[in-house]
């Protein structure tokens, strides 16, 4: 097993709250990792260091470190763009953005230099496949991408996302809101797609954190309480409290 | 004795009602007369002959070429000026004591007066900067006066595309620049061009600015420096020095059905790209 | 590759920091240039002179524009007498009382006549406004009255629009408390909404001062273009803008420079305008 993210006690503050308390996380590369915990817990924005959408905020202090592949991202010589190009991100709620479902798939690839129709039409085809979507638009890709349904646009978020070849897809609770059919198809494409990328999973639905990932993390108030492979945390916890969250006793 | 509440309610009713069908009324009136005495005198000739004995006879062609050329080439200075100037106060600052003084400035341009445009633009482009009038001194004071608006109506259509669209633009990777170049600007662009539209519309009625820089010669200007008319300019001429009423009404008739047509497509294009987006 | 976006992307922002400054720059230049020309006949002949000074002869050496700061207020304030009524109404008209036809009949209707050129509102005053003074009022027709009733119309567009805007944020909840404790439509309207709307309807009213103490070309071709402070409402007139305006294009030396000295009175005079309808309101408005 290979860390592909590391933290190390990260501590993330904004103005006089600190949001995440010494974090130190591995998370395997090749799987998918559910990120747990009560609302205000700290997932999205530990998340937010990954991706480096921090920056975007205001008033935020940041220490300790993250790191990918063994190097740090909080280093002043990383490129935040480059980054966002190996670290996806699908958020909660779907938002195409308003254009062709392909000008959306297209959107990354033509920012990194890809011009050839081509070449375009057939990443929108494996990323759409890639995502559960396409034989529902492989007929309409010239439409615009609002026509969709919720469950379609948050698939075409996650082919957006693959557009781009990342090493890291993180989803920020993206089933909150779809239907359970939509919900179990971006089920079923990220337990395929984990072959390929490591994935991270931002739920409030322990019960989907149990049916996909490998490994599981609890959160609460800014603290890590608890990170074990799923099957250990759901069957076996080690820490009372997150054996009362799994059981819904608060959260 | 005290009236009846509900008497005075619908007597009020029927007052604000009367006053509003009024102004309504005056604004049929006004384009009513102009078309109605203007018309007759509107035809191809009209539009395409040059004005002989000062205006008396003939056509408007070059007051009518004189007020594109103006029309365009300010919005063509005006345009990346306020578009940029509304985008840097978005997307590259917070509010602060610079981007309050920035504003300041916008608004007070704003609550200047033409007939002080046309000072400062005779002062500083015509004498001292020697441009004689012209249709460049025209034009940068001109873009100087519709710069404001420009920036106001840019700047409302930018902060009305979503945040969210920008947040997606910059997890696809793209960079600040990129983003407001391929995702806000496109989405901002019904308010921008309306914004656009509205000045054209000011440009085409300006008088006292342009009167006193671009000049008010009857050829056409074939040069950045040289004087011309605007419709506007040359119809208060022919009105004020008394030279021929149904030459005057004739253009006026242009010069409003002009405005008429730019607003028009303004709101084409505010009402289209809305129901796009929608 | 890194180092190419960072530049390029810092560049991009340069450029638009200077887009954003040349606004200040058009002021500064602005005020610079007026100030320039205007001040030093004040400072020649003296600002009390010219301000109070009651002759206009300037190849005389008379530099007096008092008559015209006077003018100027008075049509001012016959626009207000005009415009304020008829286009509080409209607005309330509008917000409070009319329909979706009515509405869509009426905005671009108050759009379109805020768009037409001033010079062609002058014209139409000449031809039909004049006339009508001059056979059932007396005087020439070129009068105080004739100017007001133009220009009050020509800033109907800015109080109605102001004033619809001021009034439409009144939240919706007052509207149902006053008529849930029985009051008619219009007992609402004036007990409960127009107090509230007060500030925004009386920046329009500023506002529209502001338009009307500024217009030029509408003035100049009906006030008529007497020298003296008009005694009734009869009397023709000239504004300030009206004294730059017909006499620019072929004044010089001192006679330019009191053209200048009349436009710092004018630009005073309407940024002390603006100043109370933004920020004096607005602080209103704040609290």
């Amino acid at each position: 097993m290979e860390t592909k993210i590391a933290t190390d006690r990260l501590r993330v503050s904004f103005g006089r709250e600190t949001v995440l308390k010494d974090v130190t996380i591995k998370v395997q590369k090749n799987t998918i990792t559910g990120f747990m915990g009560p609302s205000g817990s700290g997932k999205s924005t530990l998340i937010s260091v990954v991706n480096r959408m921090i920056d975007f905020e205001n008033n935020v202090r940041i220490e300790g470190d993250a790191r990918i592949d063994g190097t740090s991202i909080l280093d002043g010589s990383i490129n935040p763009i480059e980054l966002r190009r190996r670290v996806g991100t699908v958020f909660a709620v779907p938002i195409p953005l308003p254009r062709s479902i392909f000008e959306n798939i297209a959107y990354g690839p033509k920012l990194k230099g890809t011009t050839d129709r081509t070449t375009l039409y057939s990443i929108a085809e494996d990323c759409l496949k890639k995502a559960f979507l396409w034989d529902e638009v492989k007929d309409r890709l010239g439409t615009s991408a609002m026509k969709l349904s919720g469950g379609q646009q948050q698939r075409l978020c996650l082919a957006r996302t693959l557009a781009l070849k990342p090493e890291i897809i993180l989803l920020d609770e993206p089933c909150s809101g779809l239907d359970p059919i939509s919900t179990a198809k971006i089920e079923d494409a990220l337990s395929e797609l984990k072959s390929e990328y490591t994935i991270i999973l931002v739920s409030n639905n322990t019960k989907q954190i149990a049916r996909i990932s490998d490994f599981s993390a609890f959160f609460y108030l800014g603290e890590l309480i608890e990170y074990d492979t799923t099957d250990k945390v759901f069957t076996a916890p080690a820490e009372r409290q997150t054996e009362d969250y799994i059981q819904g006793k608060f959260g | 004795m005290r009236t009846n509440p509900r008497i005075i309610n619908t007597l009020v009713r029927w007052g604000l009602n009367a006053q509003a069908y009024f102004t309504v009324a005056i604004l049929v009136v006004i384009i009513g007369i102009i078309f109605f005495k203007g018309f007759p005198q509107v035809n191809f000739g009209f539009i395409l002959s040059f004005p002989q004995d000062m205006g008396r006879h003939g056509g408007i062609f070059p007051a009518i070429v004189g007020t594109i050329q103006l029309a365009l080439l300010s919005i063509l200075l005006a345009t990346p000026l306020g578009v940029g100037t509304a985008i840097f106060l978005t997307e590259y600052t917070r509010e602060s004591a610079f981007t309050k003084l920035i504003r300041f400035g916008v608004e007070s341009l704003a609550g200047i007066p033409s007939i002080l445009y046309g000072l400062f633009g005779f002062i500083f482009f015509v004498i001292k900067l020697r441009m004689g009038w012209s249709l460049l001194a025209g034009v940068l004071t001109l873009t100087i006066m519709i710069l404001p608006t420009i920036i106001r109506t840019s700047e409302e259509a930018i902060r009305a595309v979503p945040r969210q669209l920008r947040i997606v633009s910059y997890s696809l990777s793209a960079s600040k620049w990129e983003t407001i170049k391929k995702v806000v600007l496109p989405a901002a662009m019904p308010g921008i061009l309306t914004g656009i539209m509205l000045s054209i519309g000011r440009a085409v009625g300006e008088t006292a600015a342009i009167i006193f820089t671009m000049g008010s010669s009857l050829r056409l200007p074939l040069s950045l420096m040289e004087s011309g008319r605007t419709m506007a300019v040359h119809f208060y001429i022919l009105a004020r020095e008394g030279i021929s009423m149904e030459k005057a009404y004739g253009t006026a008739v242009v010069l409003v059905l002009s405005i008429l047509f730019i607003n028009i497509i303004a709101y084409y294009i505010m009402n289209k790209t809305i129901a796009r987006y929608s | 590759m890194i180092d190419r976006t960072v530049l390029k992307e810092h560049f991009v922002k340069w450029v638009l920091v200077a887009f954003a400054l040349s606004s200040l720059l058009f002021l500064f230049l602005i005020f610079a240039f007026i100030l320039g020309e205007g001040l030093p006949l004040f400072l020649k002949v003296g600002a009390k002179k010219i301000i109070f000074g009651m002759k206009w002869a300037p190849t005389k050496g008379y530099f007096g524009i008092f008559p015209m700061i006077i003018s100027s207020f008075l049509v001012t304030l016959g626009a207000l007498t005009i415009g304020a009524p008829l286009g509080l109404s409209c607005a309330i008209y509008l917000s409070e009382y009319s329909g979706k036809r009515m509405k869509m009949l009426l905005k671009p209707a108050i759009e379109l006549l805020a768009g037409i050129p001033s010079v062609v509102f002058g014209f139409l005053g000449v031809i039909y406004i004049v006339p009508l003074v001059r056979n059932y009022l007396g005087g020439s027709g070129f009068s105080l009255i004739s100017t007001s009733l133009v220009l009050g119309v020509m800033i109907l567009p800015t109080i109605i629009s102001i004033s619809f805007d001021a009034l439409v944020s009144v939240p919706k909840t007052y509207r149902e408390a006053s008529a849930a404790m029985g009051a008619t439509k219009w007992q609402t309207i004036y007990k409960v909404i127009i107090p509230s709307a007060k500030s925004g309807i009386l920046a329009s009213f500023i506002l529209g001062m502001g338009r009307a103490i500024g217009e030029t070309m509408a003035v100049i071709m009906i006030a008529g273009n007497a020298l003296k402070i008009p005694t009734s409402l009869l009397d023709p007139l000239r504004t300030l803008t009206g004294n730059i305006a017909l006499e620019l294009a072929y004044a010089t030396g001192d006679h330019r420079l009191a053209l200048f000295s009349t436009g710092v009175v004018l630009m005073i005079i309407i940024m002390a305008l603006n100043y109370i309808a933004n920020f004096g309101i607005k602080r209103k408005i704040a609290k």
